[in-house]
């Protein structure tokens, strides 16, 4: 499914202006699902492991994560120059359309067909999140806790956030905590055993 | 999360019941009050001087991205100042969702409302501001120690966890909808954009279409 092409950069801070404005112009219901596929597959700026690297930041740190995944991307090939003019064209358009739909909601919000319009596309949208998530999946075979124990913290992640409705702020610290402590031992012994190797 | 999802799904995804609620124009009234508000007249630079505040405090609060804070920023704007009715409060984020772009403009809305293009320049910068400067700083930090144990440790341990919470995300959204025909679109929406490479503005305007014809 995933081809092994070679990552590559954006040529300028117009082509990442460009390529945050169009990016942001088709997130509906949100920008994630949207953002996987133009960094990681039209583009190819970043590499699956590495987007989700940038996403894990992106979603501990306070603030909207499309907003902190723009400026951790954008300051990775330009500096903070990069980081300004990601966050800045994944807010701009969006901006003046938001405030124009609601001008022209108002006039036709009692029009049912506008009314289905709009159900239709949170329907699209809710599939389209669920197929980033299905690609950030063959990531998690590459990780350093195999893959039982990510489906063991992934679903007790789902279950918390998903179906159980906990805040975010608790499930993070809690299940975020012990799993970044069980990746820490691996870690060390995947270094253990490998210095055991070099002196044998 | 789910308390905004559910403002979302009562604003905006109605039923077969509330359809005729907004045919008989029960929900325009607040959204053309939105558009009607005599502005800047209506508040002054003081209290937009405290929502700024609010704002700023609420940005590091929200763990999990913007629709985290909703709660809070309807406590502040519209229970403690007084800025914003319920039903204003509602129709920002409806729009703010429905349209492209991401979710945190709903905080952009709610300050055009409640002053006037100063109103939504000051109610984004203040959500923006404390957020994107730690991102800043703490990505360049991570960055340059990205071999570093710890740093290692975060990321291996955090994947599976992100992963998770986009699953979460695509069923909140989807589970909104209540509506088994929805559900089904949603599903073979998710097939289609895993393994072929259909534009995704494609399947927004089928979803659009499918939706205006009554399909949904």
């Amino acid at each position: 499914m995933q081809t092994r092409q070679p990552l590559a950069r954006p040529e300028s801070l117009g082509e990442m202006f460009w390529a945050f404005t169009f990016l942001a112009l088709q997130g509906f219901g949100g920008v994630l699902a949207v953002s996987q596929r133009m960094l990681c597959e039209r583009k190819r700026w970043l590499s699956h492991k590495q987007d989700v690297a940038a996403l894990a930041l992106a979603q501990v740190l306070p603030g909207p994560n499309v907003c902190n995944l723009a400026l951790i991307v954008g300051d990775r090939f330009f500096g903070w120059r990069g980081a300004f003019t990601a966050l800045a064209a994944l807010m701009a358009a969006p901006l003046v359309l938001v405030l124009a739909i609601t001008v022209a909601y108002a006039h036709y919000s009692h029009v049912p067909m506008v009314a289905g319009a709009i159900k239709g596309i949170g329907a699209v949208s809710a599939g389209l999140i669920v197929a980033t998530g299905l690609k950030l999946l063959p990531a998690l075979h590459e990780n350093t806790m195999r893959l039982p124990a990510c489906l063991l913290f992934g679903g007790a992640t789902f279950i918390a956030v998903a179906l159980m409705g906990w805040p975010l702020i608790g499930v993070l610290f809690g299940i975020g905590l012990i799993a970044c402590a069980y990746a820490w031992l691996r870690i060390s012994a995947a270094e253990r055993a490998l210095t055991q190797t070099e002196q044998s | 999360m789910s308390a905004s999802m559910m403002l979302f799904a009562a604003a905006i995804v109605p039923t077969m019941e509330s359809m005729s609620a907004i045919a008989s124009g029960a929900t325009t009234t607040p959204i053309a009050a939105l558009i009607g508000t005599p502005i800047a007249a209506a508040h002054g630079a003081p209290e937009l001087f405290v929502l700024f505040g609010h704002l700023l405090m609420l940005s590091l609060l929200a763990v999990g991205g913007a629709l985290a804070v909703v709660p809070d920023v309807r406590r502040v704007m519209v229970t403690s100042m007084g800025l914003l009715t319920d039903a204003q409060f509602n129709a920002s984020v409806a729009i703010a969702q429905a349209a492209p772009g991401p979710n945190v403009l709903f905080v952009a809305a709610l300050g055009y409302q409640a002053a006037g293009f100063a109103g939504a320049a000051v109610a984004l910068f203040g959500i923006l501001l404390p957020s994107s400067t730690l991102a800043y700083a703490v990505a360049r930090w991570g960055h340059a120690r990205r071999n570093w144990r710890p740093v290692r440790a975060f990321q291996a341990g955090m994947a599976p966890i992100v992963v998770a919470l986009v699953f979460g995300t695509g069923w909140t959204v989807a589970a909104q909808a209540l509506d088994w025909r929805a559900l089904v679109l949603a599903a073979v929406i998710a097939l289609v954009a895993w393994r072929t490479k259909v534009h995704v503005v494609v399947l927004i305007s089928g979803g659009a279409v499918a939706g205006a014809l009554g399909w949904i």
